[in-house]
């Protein structure tokens, strides 16, 4: 159903509402004639607006000569657009399970150390690494990275992407740079978080009774206070992935690793309106699923939820 | 009287704050012997509760000024080490608080939460921990305990929540019982059973159970001895029955008059005039003096000491016997009359 509305949303926005002739923009930046006449005739332009949604959403759900779903072709780059998304999807995916996983761990880490030891030197200095991880542009970092790690201390490799299944090594150090720079945003704001929701957890009267039980300190924030905090933790997780499927667009450039966010650029910039529309599909599609997920992930984590 | 298992001798905590030094607990002494319910009452703020967070070293040290000694069979709790006092928290000294709504952790099962505080203190497997769980939520009266044990927190009533804080204070078998307002946030009838619960493991485990309340309904059904507070301070100590009976303190009478029962039916609740005073700016003399009806000019410059009346029966007031005897014979006779 979401993904029903979701369609709707992209069809309209990118076949409706522009002004001039959708074959046009679908054919590219320079077109001929007999181009833009197959294009109208492959999109249905001559029929009324409904039949030609039906047939996109057809298209989409059963699939078209390209494959399942059908996206259509890219007539500027002359592929279909499900082959370009195809090779970009692993880019981004491995370059965000990379940056999640640096993230959660070092964001959580600090965020509960910080916690525990509030007002202390160590909670001071995690607050300035937020600070800063907070306000840093990715570019600026990313650009920096590069200089230092690549070009003047040869210890990892520099930009573009290496398939893991070439080269495992060159993969990781071309990834070990997107990462960290992609995770340090991330992990200032979820140090933040964590921060903030174990201090308002530690004052909750069921810490109390944890403690008058006699619990270790170290008990009583891993089972007791940290295993209340998660639920918030989980939603931005869900919500961040899913957005990053999208939009990781600057650490992508930065590091010109083509994923679907670079694919996203370029096809704009060229007018490449079936591999616009593919990415914008994605991209609300991992939406819909990663909230699932959390919803999911919520059933597990609070049993007040899966019984209601 | 049986053995004493709980000695605190002045007791004092203090909370340095920006505005000045807050005086939670000025000198506070008592003794809770085995199978002994003390009842100590007072309002909000008069530290009653800081008291006994204190005792359990749940409050923190680096905020709070803690001195005196409170022993505890031969160890003084004031002075331990924090990991010294973590293994007399839930062992020696068990806690019970006001809301079980907010008490217990509302992702774990019930009956896991009570084995938790086994394995807290002694090394046995999860299924002895478990079964020890069921057996206690068994005790305290939970139908169908193995079952139920399984659940989690949002599926137990109030009554049945608070039946489970009690079956977890009770893991180790305690000498000390606190029991902080336990009924406050229960139905009325649910109160009773709680408070008959109470009373019922006390005799069975053998423990001196501390019930700190504001609720003299409470003490008067349950308490051996009872201890009014005041802005930090005891004002007046007695068994139970003498603080109904004869009540020395003007505190005292303020409180029983306010409460209301069913021979005498008040038009109108009964108050004591003011409020309790700012902790951080408590009033010199007797803290009580701005709001007593029968101060006089002693009671504002000098604080009374705490004298001994008879048989247990102390009192913190600058009156003399005689007039304390005259006023509360004239009280008395009054909410007499106001029945007739």
């Amino acid at each position: 159903m979401v993904v029903l509305i979701v369609l709707l949303l992209t069809y309209a926005v990118f076949y409706l509402l522009p002004a001039g002739d959708p074959a046009l923009r679908f054919a590219g930046k320079s077109p001929t004639p007999e181009s833009i006449a197959l294009i109208r005739h492959r999109l249905g332009l001559d029929q009324p607006w409904y039949v030609q949604y039906g047939k996109f959403v057809k298209n989409f759900v059963t699939g078209d000569e390209y494959g399942w779903p059908g996206l259509g072709y890219s007539y500027v780059n002359g592929v279909p657009v499900l082959e370009q998304i195809k090779e970009r999807t692993p880019r981004t995916l491995l370059l965000i399970v990379g940056a999640a996983a640096i993230w959660l761990v070092v964001g959580v880490s600090i965020g509960v150390l910080s916690a525990v030891k509030r007002r202390t030197v160590a909670d001071r200095a995690a607050m300035g690494f937020v600070l800063f991880g907070i306000s840093a542009p990715v570019f600026w970092l990313g650009l920096m990275a590069l200089f230092i790690f690549w070009s003047k201390l040869h210890w990892t490799g520099g930009t573009g992407y290496v398939p893991i299944t070439e080269d495992p090594r060159g993969f990781v150090s071309h990834m070990i740079l997107p990462w960290t720079v992609l995770a340090l945003l991330f992990a200032a704001i979820y140090a933040r978080m964590t921060r903030n929701t174990l201090l308002e957890t530690l004052g909750e009267d069921f810490i109390r009774t944890a403690r008058a039980k006699g619990l270790s300190e170290r008990e009583v924030i891993t089972h007791h206070a940290l295993r209340a905090s998660l639920a918030p933790i989980v939603t931005m997780f869900g919500m961040d992935i899913a957005l990053l499927v999208g939009g990781a667009i600057i650490t992508e450039s930065v590091f010109n690793i083509q994923g679907l966010g670079w694919l996203a650029i370029t096809s704009t910039f060229n007018q490449d309106l079936p591999t616009v529309v593919g990415v914008v599909l994605v991209g609300a599609i991992a939406v819909v699923v990663m909230n699932l997920f959390v919803d999911i992930a919520y059933a597990f984590l609070d049993p007040r939820v899966r019984y209601a | 009287m049986s053995e004493v298992v709980l000695d605190v001798r002045s007791l004092s905590v203090v909370f340095p704050t920006q505005t000045g030094d807050v005086r939670a607990v000025s000198d506070l002494s008592y003794t809770l012997h085995r199978g002994e319910t003390l009842g100590i009452v007072g309002e909000s703020g008069s530290g009653k509760s800081v008291s006994s967070l204190a005792l359990m070293g749940l409050l923190n040290r680096n905020r709070a000024r803690i001195t005196g000694e409170a022993v505890l069979s031969g160890r003084d709790l004031l002075s331990l080490p924090s990991d010294q006092m973590r293994d007399v928290r839930g062992k020696d000294v068990a806690m019970i608080f006001q809301d079980p709504f907010a008490c217990l952790h509302p992702m774990h099962r019930v009956g896991d939460q009570i084995a938790e505080a086994v394995t807290a203190h002694v090394k046995v497997s999860k299924s002895e921990a478990n079964k020890r769980a069921v057996d206690l939520l068994d005790a305290v009266g939970i139908p169908n305990a193995k079952s139920r044990s399984r659940d989690y927190p949002h599926q137990f009533s109030g009554g049945m929540r608070q039946r489970a804080m009690i079956a977890m204070a009770l893991v180790h078998n305690p000498s000390v019982l606190i029991a902080d307002e336990p009924t406050t946030a229960l139905d009325v009838t649910v109160q009773a059973q709680i408070l008959k619960l109470i009373e019922r493991v006390k005799d069975e485990f053998d423990i001196g159970v501390i019930l700190i309340t504001h609720d003299l309904g409470v003490i008067a059904e349950t308490a051996d001895t009872v201890l009014v507070m005041y802005a930090g301070r005891v004002m007046e100590v007695a068994p139970s029955r003498e603080l109904f009976q004869a009540p020395q303190n003007p505190y005292t009478w303020g409180l029983l008059g306010s409460m209301p029962t069913i021979e005498r039916r008040l038009d109108r609740l009964v108050a004591i005039e003011g409020s309790p005073p700012s902790m951080v700016a408590v009033p010199p003399g007797c803290a009580f003096n701005p709001r007593c009806p029968y101060r006089f000019a002693r009671c504002t410059t000098e604080l009374p000491e705490l004298k001994d009346v008879e048989g247990g029966h102390a009192d913190r007031c600058h009156l003399s016997d005689q007039s304390k005897r005259e006023i509360w014979a004239a009280t008395a006779a009054e909410r007499l009359g106001a029945t007739g």
